[in-house]
């Protein structure tokens, strides 16, 4: 069973990748890196319980301080991407970074 | 009786706690904030002294946090490569600390600094973290607090460009993130020692090296993953260019040289000829790249690329005396990269362009900052007697003693094509353009700081025996020696 979550996680991390490179609109991007987050956080706590009857705890600590830092950098993320809207009126990059 | 004080003082831990407090301090009382800010800065470098008289007297040295000793606990560790590291930020750490108190105005103080102190805790707590989990937690804030300073330079294009370092940046440590997991599943740990001992190359750890190695070379900003590198570079404000150059894609490069040496079980060979040669583009793309470039700030952030490269050399060499050699570039580039991008600031800020064509008569009205930026050109090019030249005098060594002579070819090439763009600036620096411009003043602090960076690139090669001799404590390389040995 925990193989089975460990999988979906896999699934979760490479769909989020996927939606990360093709779509242009920035909200999508964010959410498609939370999504990959979810994925590796989901592959962590399934893996913690392979073995033992007492699932690992240390794996968990290691998914709570990643929704710490997840949190932040979606923030982060946010406040730019709306500050990018306030400036230049585009939610999506650029296609070629200017020179 | 003094001096064994100092002896037992946990520097470790007080390295990485004075900027996270400077930073609250800065953020708390913005109104001292360049005060705090510069205070904070000379005190850490007073205290890294303190941690080198530490280690050179009692040899590598390792910390438990709390008194948690290793699986549970939280574990620090310096040998001679990470404090050559941590010597390295501060060093530069400072002068772009000098140059900021300059460089930014009222408003843009008021978040600068936070922001740099955050980021410099993050390096050093970085290069002294003894494992793998904390190297993300690490990655993740320096990520952030970069990400944040690009951001303070406004407008759309800085906007954009921190838009996109933040999602390479989070891509990079999340598969960086699943790579950990892969190795905590197989071998229970996340201390550095321990996954080396128990490590193997079963398929679980084989497509964790891949995960950790792609995300980490994708925020080193190899070739062919170094696009997102010359936009944010060159769009940032000029100290924080200056840091990101030369800290910011070192850290993730010494993670790599870490696991690479302490923890990757191996077959490395084919995989450290792969890296070599995207090294060896990396030298030629950035360097072609860097030619073409009509900025002067894009120009300098492409032939980081190119430097970027040489560091990979050492790869497929994989020999105690390449890894120095690589190490020296790292050291080199950072002051000679940060002394650069600072008088391309000073020149940026003076006629209020950096357009390289459009120089007009620099060198005369900035003679100073002109010459920062050729003596720091001669570093990058690799002449004597600079740092640059000892880097690439060991790699170039290393590859003869292996008789792989194609990447000397390499190192001369790169030395050509940096000379190229180096001498399209300082060419164009000293004729007149018909379109006189409005001139600013540049502060004397902003163009000596350059200055000082660009001799401290030329001196760290006439002192080679002294970081030489450091990188050796704890012998961080011996383990690829005894790999290489028992095949």
């Amino acid at each position: 069973m925990a193989f089975f979550y460990a999988l979906t996680g896999v699934a979760l991390f490479t769909l989020g990748l996927y939606a990360l490179i093709i779509y242009a609109h920035l909200m999508r991007k964010i959410l498609a890196i939370n999504i990959m987050g979810s994925g590796v956080f989901l592959v962590l706590v399934a893996l913690a319980a392979r073995t033992q009857t007492v699932p690992d705890p240390v794996p968990h600590a290691m998914v709570i301080t990643g929704i710490v830092v997840a949190v932040s950098a979606t923030a982060l993320a946010l406040a730019l991407m709306l500050r990018l809207l306030e400036v230049s009126g585009c939610e999506e990059l650029a296609e070629e970074p200017k020179e | 009786m003094l001096t064994m004080q100092v002896q037992n003082v946990p520097w470790l831990v007080i390295v990485i706690t004075l900027p996270l407090v400077g930073s609250l301090l800065c953020f708390l009382l913005p109104q001292q904030a360049k005060k705090l800010g510069l205070m904070t800065a000379f005190t850490i470098a007073a205290s890294l002294i303190g941690l080198l008289f530490q280690v050179l007297d009692q040899g590598a040295q390792r910390y438990t946090v709390g008194g948690w000793d290793a699986p549970l606990g939280i574990n620090l560790y310096v040998d001679g490569l990470s404090l050559l590291l941590l010597l390295m930020t501060a060093l530069v750490g400072l002068g772009i600390s000098v140059y900021a108190t300059a460089y930014f105005n009222r408003d843009k103080t008021v978040y600068y600094w936070p922001l740099w102190l955050l980021l410099w805790s993050a390096l050093n707590a970085l290069f002294l973290s003894a494992d793998l989990f904390n190297l993300y937690v690490c990655l993740e804030l320096l990520g952030l607090s970069a990400v944040a300073l690009v951001a303070i330079a406004g407008g759309a294009d800085a906007l954009g460009a921190a838009i996109r370092y933040l999602l390479v940046s989070l891509l990079g440590s999340l598969f960086y993130l699943l790579g950990v997991a892969l190795i905590y599943h197989s071998v229970a740990s996340v201390d550095i020692i321990i996954v080396a001992e128990r490590i193997d190359a079963t398929p679980p750890i084989l497509a964790a090296m891949g995960l950790m190695s792609a995300g980490l070379l994708f925020k080193t900003a190899l070739f062919p993953m170094h696009f997102w590198l010359p936009p944010a570079h060159a769009n940032a404000p000029a100290p924080v260019s200056a840091l990101l150059s030369a800290l910011v894609v070192k850290a993730s490069f010494y993670i790599l040289l870490r696991l690479w040496l302490d923890v990757f079980p191996l077959p490395q060979e084919v995989l450290g000829q792969f890296l070599g040669l995207l090294g060896a583009a990396a030298v030629i793309w950035g360097g072609v790249q860097a030619l073409r470039q009509t900025r002067l700030k894009m120009l300098i952030a492409y032939s980081t690329v190119a430097q970027i490269g040489y560091l990979f050399i050492a790869f497929p060499l994989a020999t105690s005396i390449a890894w120095k050699g690589a190490l020296y570039l790292l050291l080199s580039h950072a002051l000679a990269k940060s002394a650069m991008f600072m008088a391309a600031g000073n020149i940026l800020h003076f006629g209020g362009h950096d357009t390289i064509l459009k120089l007009d008569r620099v060198a005369q009205r900035l003679p100073l900052t002109v010459a920062a930026f050729s003596l720091a050109g001669v570093s990058i090019m690799g002449l004597p007697p600079s740092g640059g030249f000892i880097g690439k005098w060991l790699l170039l060594n290393a590859a003869l003693q292996a008789g792989e002579w194609w990447w000397a070819l390499v190192l001369i090439g790169g030395g050509l094509l940096s000379a190229g763009y180096i001498f399209k600036v300082v060419g164009f620096a000293f004729t007149q353009t018909e379109a006189s411009h409005e001139v600013h003043h540049v502060p004397a602090a902003m163009q000596w700081t350059a200055f000082m960076m660009a001799l401290a690139a030329i001196l760290v090669g006439l002192i080679a025996p002294w970081p030489l001799a450091l990188m050796d404590i704890g012998l961080p390389f011996e383990m690829v020696v005894n790999k290489g040995s028992n095949g």
